[in-house]
């Protein structure tokens, strides 16, 4: 990675495996990322590529059965977490690392008001009285773009809209100005159109404050315009990762490629949507050698062995015995 | 940025052992020790209520046997003639506790089994029914079943004996009155979910007689929760007829069952005669925990979530 | 909220008519109240004129009516036995009932609840499992036998092997209080020294229940996304716990205590008979047993309504806590 600064994130061999009475889920096995001040890096993949316990692993909000196996190292400015104290993290939570959740309607409490749910946000890391933080909150609800906070304040969750709730939720996540926020999939419960108002909204709110962003999603049409750097993930790894116009136009890796491919643009109209055969394996029972390998269209032998993720070009790496070719 | 060394092998994931339902059922069922714990409870109750003619050392119904000297004995004393141990002592009439109780199990467990399975039978039927016609009748039945569970076990089981008179056999009629709709609901909520399957469609579409559409298809997929509602309401059951019979309004004073009995010793638990209550009412408790115990995990075995 | 409210009333208005129907019904057929009462070698005719003055002589029908005209009055007739008005009697013993209830109510809640939800949190630990296990105890052990052995262990046994140990009252209620014209034991030392045996025997069953319910309500909130999200907050576990989860779980919570105080009245007449507490319960089980018809007949028009406006209680009660029904009755 070229980076002149420390990276405000930096995750090397993060390892997180759910220890299930079946067996071992290994969600995440082995993924390395870093994320610069200002930057928004795109996490994509299918559900169960691990891109959402890579985000909760960050946040050190996994439950058991799981947990992050050692020799995962996730640093925070230089800061190790995986070996902080719980207080510590409690303390890193909501104020330097913030989380925006997929389904606002369920992540916001029905049975409590909202000052009264970022009232105790802003209770929680700083030592001021309820007037300051209701005014905070205010002032962050406004930063969101949304009119008459004060009546906002004071309703329940289920009285807004989908798309009102996730700028709630954004509001939320901004009260402490964090370093990073990690986005996990927060727009894929809304409108097209309300989607396309928070992208922006998030774009224009890390540029101005200078905040990371990490956007998981399995939508690689938000993050291509949205996001600096993508990363792919494929059965708990990253399969390739770069700048976004690298990965989008000259993909290296397969999956990659199929993912573009079946995404219908004016290219594709009148043809029939190209599709990646087959299904994700199981987390349960990975085979060995490259996870992609049986649903891939120019596998070889080689690919019994697991690739290993090189830098093919200049700041763009795959994960492909022909990602070269 | 570091690289990921070759990695090795995955795991071997334990291949399961195939397995017939049942088979997976008791296994999954002697997992828990206090289920099982639970189970050898309630074989031991049954043993006793099965066998008591055999097993116990006098008959105490046999008035002629008893020697009224030894009323009232603590436990362990001998009695007056030589010929028996009163291992938990005597009542107020001179009855041996043991023998009393074993025979009290008997009543006691007779009563609640029988009363179970009766409104178990009645409750599927009516649940079934309501469930597979729907409509008007669906809404009068269930509305008569809400009526019935709204009140309170207790208070119609007494209104009821009081109405009907002392006697073993007005105890099973109120009790089944009580409980058969708790049934009928429970049978009909399953019977509903199961109508809405494909195979009672293709049942349907094959034109069979609806009868047989509802007892051969979908009574026996009802069954796993009926099965787990009907060890919890046995056990209901047995401390219902337990309190009304401590009451007063239960069983006659000539064939007690162990709440009578506990009855009985109540007005010489403060002189001291302790035994007289005390053991019939560790046997009631054995008997009602057991099948609890074996009940509770037996839900969880049953679970028609575990069972695909 | 008006309408919700009135259309209520007129249902249960309705409900207690065909109740008391029924119960006046079923009344009728309980033995021949008049046996009771005069000597067996008294005359046909003595028998006679005791039932006409009773007004037993009337069709069933005639007699309900004269029924239900009374009843409109407060008046359901005398006790056969003891000459009183039957609805003074029940009016004089409610007070001991109602604050037994509401002591094991108090003891349910307060022991119960964080019970529950501490097995909710922690469910495999050796504590949840002793409580889960305790639970089942709870709700499957007869109500009477509870009583028993609370008296055997505290008014009997530990009294005598343990020197020093107070022992506790069986039987009877405790020195009252006037409060508002009704007398009550709460507020008293000895009152309430005894209440605890009877108040912990009621509350057991209605402890238990609230223990499994506030468990699995727990196990239900606690993977909910709003509380991951309250933790990614930064919130302390305490916050998390104490407002998140608890203002969820205390929804059905509080709904089943308030049905459950209901089905504790009814219980009662087992718990008051075996602690000889002067309590509706107790006035219950004698009238049957003395076929004391219009005492019978008083107390279950009593506890008919009770349920009715319990039920409507616990309705309102629902929509204070959840804010989400709250709205659509209004905009109902």
């Amino acid at each position: 990675m070229t980076q002149a600064a420390t990276p405000t994130l930096s995750v090397t061999n993060l390892r997180t495996h759910f220890f299930t009475k079946e067996g071992v889920a290994r969600a995440v096995d082995g993924v390395d990322f870093d994320v610069a001040p200002g930057e928004i890096l795109g996490l994509v993949g299918e559900s169960g590529s691990g891109k959402t316990v890579t985000g909760f692993s960050i946040l050190g909000l996994i439950d058991p059965p799981g947990r992050i196996v050692e020799g995962s190292s996730i640093k925070l400015g230089g800061e190790e977490l995986t070996t902080a104290r719980p207080d510590r993290l409690r303390a890193i939570r909501g104020a330097e690392i913030a989380m925006i959740f997929q389904d606002p309607m369920m992540t916001l409490n029905p049975v409590l008001r909202v000052d009264t749910q970022m009232i105790e946000t802003v209770q929680a890391h700083l030592d001021v009285g309820r007037a300051e933080a209701l005014a905070r909150s205010r002032a962050a609800l406004v930063q969101v773009g949304i009119a008459s906070p004060d009546e906002r304040l004071r309703a329940y969750p289920h009285q807004f809209s989908g798309g009102m709730r996730q700028r709630v939720a954004i509001a939320i996540a901004l009260l402490h100005k964090p370093k990073l926020i990690v986005a996990d999939e927060p727009t894929t419960a809304l409108d097209v159109t309300i989607q396309g108002q928070i992208l922006f909204e998030a774009q224009r709110l890390c540029r101005d404050s200078g905040t990371s962003m990490i956007w998981v999603t399995h939508d690689l049409a938000v993050v291509a315009g949205l996001a600096d750097r993508i990363a792919v993930m494929y059965a708990g790894r990253i399969v390739e990762m770069g700048r976004t116009a690298d990965v989008i136009e000259r993909p290296m890796h397969p999956y990659t490629k199929g993912l573009i491919g079946s995404v219908p643009s004016q290219n594709t109209r009148g043809h029939a949507l190209a599709q990646i055969p087959g299904m994700t394996p199981s987390l349960l029972k990975l085979p060995a050698g490259c996870s992609f390998k049986a649903r891939c269209p120019i596998a070889i032998d080689q690919c019994n062995a697991m690739p290993e993720l090189v830098e093919h070009r200049p700041g763009h790496w795959a994960r492909c015995w022909r990602a070269a070719a | 940025m570091s690289q990921t060394v070759l990695e090795p092998a995955p795991e071997p994931v334990l291949a399961a052992k195939p397995q017939t339902p049942f088979q997976r059922i008791v296994s999954d069922f002697c997992e828990d020790r206090l289920a099982v714990f639970g189970l050898v409870l309630v074989v031991a109750a049954l043993f006793v209520a099965i066998f008591a003619p055999l097993i116990s050392p006098q008959n105490p119904f046999d008035i002629g046997a008893l020697d009224l000297l030894d009323a009232k004995s603590p436990p362990g004393t001998v009695s007056g003639d030589g010929k028996i141990t009163y291992w938990l002592g005597t009542d107020g009439q001179a009855r041996d506790m043991m023998s009393a109780i074993f025979y009290g199990m008997r009543l006691s467990l007779f009563v609640g089994f029988t009363s179970v399975i009766t409104a178990l039978g009645i409750g599927i039927v009516i649940g079934l029914v309501a469930a597979y016609t729907g409509g008007r009748i669906d809404a009068l039945l269930m509305r008569i079943v809400d009526i019935m569970l709204s009140f309170p076990a207790i208070l119609v089981a007494l209104i009821l004996l009081s109405v009907l008179g002392k006697g073993i056999d007005k105890v099973l009629i109120a009790l089944i009155l009580v409980q058969w709709a708790y049934f009928a609901r429970a049978a009909r909520a399953a019977a509903l979910v199961e109508r809405n399957k494909e195979y009672v469609e293709a049942a349907n579409c094959l034109a069979l007689p609806a009868g047989r559409i509802v007892f051969r298809h979908m009574l026996p997929n009802c069954l796993p929760s009926l099965i787990v509602i009907a060890t919890i309401t046995l056990a209901r059951a047995i401390a219902l007829e337990a309190t009304l019979s401590f009451l007063g309004v239960g069983v006659p004073v000539t064939q007690p069952s162990l709440g009578m009995l506990i009855s009985n010793g109540f007005e010489f638990l403060l002189s001291g005669s302790y035994w007289i209550s005390f053991f019939p009412g560790v046997a009631l408790a054995i008997a009602i925990i057991g099948i609890n115990l074996a009940g509770d995990h037996l839900r969880d075995v049953l679970n028609p979530r575990n069972l695909r | 909220m008006l309408v919700y409210i009135i259309r209520r009333l007129m249902q249960a208005a309705l409900v207690m008519v065909v109740m008391s129907a029924l119960v006046f019904a079923g009344i009728y057929l309980i033995g021949d109240p008049v046996a009771m009462m005069i000597s067996p070698d008294a005359s046909e005719i003595e028998r006679d004129a005791v039932r006409a003055a009773l007004g037993l002589d009337l069709p069933l029908w005639q007699q309900y009516l004269v029924f239900m005209n009374a009843a409109l009055h407060g008046d359901f007739g005398k006790s056969f036995l003891a000459g009183q008005p039957a609805m003074q009697l029940i009016f004089e013993r409610m007070p001991a009932t109602l604050e037994l209830v509401f002591a094991s109510l108090v003891i349910a809640l307060g022991l119960g609840l964080p019970m529950g939800v501490y097995a909710g949190l922690r469910p495999k630990s050796i504590g949840a499992k002793t409580i889960m296990t305790g639970s089942i105890l709870g709700f499957s052990l007869p109500n009477f036998w509870v009583g028993l052995m609370l008296i055997m262990v505290f008014a009997v046994l530990l009294p005598d092997l343990v020197p020093g140990f107070p022992r506790l009252p069986a039987s009877g209620r405790g020195a009252t209080v006037s409060v508002l014209g009704v007398q009550l034991s709460l507020f008293t030392g000895d009152g309430l020294l005894h209440l605890l045996l009877p108040a912990v025997t009621l509350a057991l069953y209605k402890g238990a229940l609230i223990v499994r319910l506030a468990r699995a309500t727990a196990r239900e909130v606690l993977p909910m996304d709003y509380v991951k999200f309250a933790r990614a907050k930064g919130l302390s576990e305490r916050r998390v716990v104490g407002v998140h989860v608890l203002k969820n779980i205390m929804i059905p919570i509080a709904t089943v205590s308030g049905l459950e105080f209901g089905q504790s009245v009814a219980f009662a007449v087992i718990t008051e008979t075996v602690f000889s507490w002067p309590g509706m319960g107790k006035l219950l089980l004698d009238s049957i047993l003395l076929l004391d018809r219009p005492v019978v007949v008083a107390y279950l028009m009593i506890i008919v309504v009770f349920f009715v406006v319990l039920n409507l209680l616990v309705d309102l009660l629902y929509s204070v806590l959840d804010p989400r029904v709250r709205l659509e009755s209004r905009a109902a």
